[in-house]
């Protein structure tokens, strides 16, 4: 699903991403490790199609409606409820049943209590669970997920593990973490930058 | 649809925050004040229309200044450009929602120009209409251009105000020229070439 030959990415003078080689295949789960400022954010970037390589061949086969990404920042507003965020987003991936969708995540994720307060007020862990939904919020085909397990407690970590397990069989993950021994039962390969 | 449900979310955040729209009245508002009592008593209703368009222009590009600033602050706009709709209706959202901000803004600066200055003629009144659309649609591709940038807030001025002397032209020209017309024409004009130029140009700007 994704082929990276001689991937690299500069801004301006300064390198962000050496040049790496990959390939991802169908159903596959790549876990990206390595050191702070090795690239992975921007690996994943460039994967998701936000930005361009500087050099180096990158095909990504999947559509852009397809692919479902989780970034450092939630991508969400925070004068709208978990609602109202998850409705715009569905609204825009023309997501079938959005309604009940958004409620069957919300659930999922333990955020239905909160689902009518403005996301300002939740706490880092809260924003995490909402970003996994907006992520899964379309079905997407590939997951491209930076840091996902990032500001979760033990309980949004065993839930975010369960989501991972379920789907592993039926869509093709790209992940970045920190703490990749947490995603050894899931992975089919590993990509160490810097 | 997809520039509907935008355009939706924007008034609602302003509902919500209210930064944007009480700031605008506000210095209109007081724009004119200052206007008024800078203008010699004997000044002519000429110069009076003129600073009234100063005063539109920098309303609105107070307005255009914030328009982006959700997206920038919460890394927003990432999540708008991957979703499979059409960019354009991002910037088609903004420039409905920067409108909507721009128009009840006027609705309190004409009557309040009428009671300072002099009165103002149903030309005047489409001028400033036709003014509105360009202002907003050459405004926010401009806005989201500077809000990638580094130095945002003087960007947006110097590649707004060069860009805005046709509008000045077009709408003074509507409210002094005895055949108004023709000044209307060319605000129609404009706002039909650079919507055309900004609804092309809108992906190229939040896209690499």
């Amino acid at each position: 699903m994704i082929r990276a030959r001689g991937v690299a990415r500069s801004f301006g003078d300064k390198r962000a991403l050496e040049p790496v080689d990959f390939d991802l295949e169908s159903r596959g789960f790549l876990v990206v490790t390595g050191p702070n400022g090795s690239g992975k954010t921007t690996l994943l970037r460039l994967c998701a199609g936000l930005l361009i390589p500087t050099s180096g061949e990158l095909e990504v086969d999947a559509e852009r409606g397809q692919v479902g990404y989780l970034a450092h920042e939630p991508l969400v507003y925070r004068e709208l409820t978990a609602i109202e965020n998850l409705d715009l987003y569905g609204r825009l991936y023309r997501v079938a049943e959005r309604r009940e969708r958004i409620g069957m995540l919300l659930e999922r994720f333990g955020l239905w209590e909160a689902r009518s307060e403005r996301t300002g007020s939740y706490s880092r862990g809260m924003l995490q669970r909402l970003a996994l939904c907006r992520a899964l919020l379309h079905d997407p085909e590939l997951l491209i997920l930076d840091e996902p397990a990032n500001a979760l407690d033990e309980a949004g970590e065993t839930l975010l593990e369960r989501e991972l397990d379920e789907l592993r069989r039926e869509r093709t993950f790209l992940v970045a973490s920190h703490a990749p021994e947490r995603l050894d039962r899931f992975a089919t390969g590993k990509l160490a930058l810097g | 649809m997809d520039a509907g449900a935008l355009a939706r979310k924007d008034l609602l955040l302003e509902l919500r925050a209210r930064d944007t729209l009480p700031a605008m009245l506000l210095f209109i508002v007081a724009v004119l004040v200052v206007f008024h009592f800078a203008l010699p008593t004997n000044a002519s209703a000429h110069a009076s229309l003129g600073l009234l368009w100063v005063a539109i222009l920098f309303t609105a590009l107070l307005g255009l200044g914030r328009s982006f600033v959700a997206e920038r602050e919460q890394g927003v706009l990432d999540g708008l450009v991957l979703a499979p709709s059409d960019r354009s209706a991002i910037w088609v959202g903004k420039v409905v929602a920067t409108l909507a901000f721009l128009v009840v803004a006027e609705a309190v600066a004409l009557p309040a120009f009428a009671l300072f200055f002099t009165s103002i003629d149903g030309a005047t009144i489409a001028g400033v209409a036709l003014a509105d659309i360009g202002i907003c649609a050459v405004g926010t591709v401009l806005a989201a251009m500077a809000a990638a940038g580094r130095a945002r807030e003087l960007l947006l001025p110097l590649l707004f105000l060069p860009l805005a002397i046709p509008i000045v032209v077009g709408g003074v020209g509507s409210s002094l020229a005895a055949s108004s017309g023709k000044y209307l024409a060319f605000l129609a004009l404009y706002d039909a070439i650079f919507v055309l130029v900004a609804w092309a140009a809108f992906e190229y700007v939040v896209t690499e």
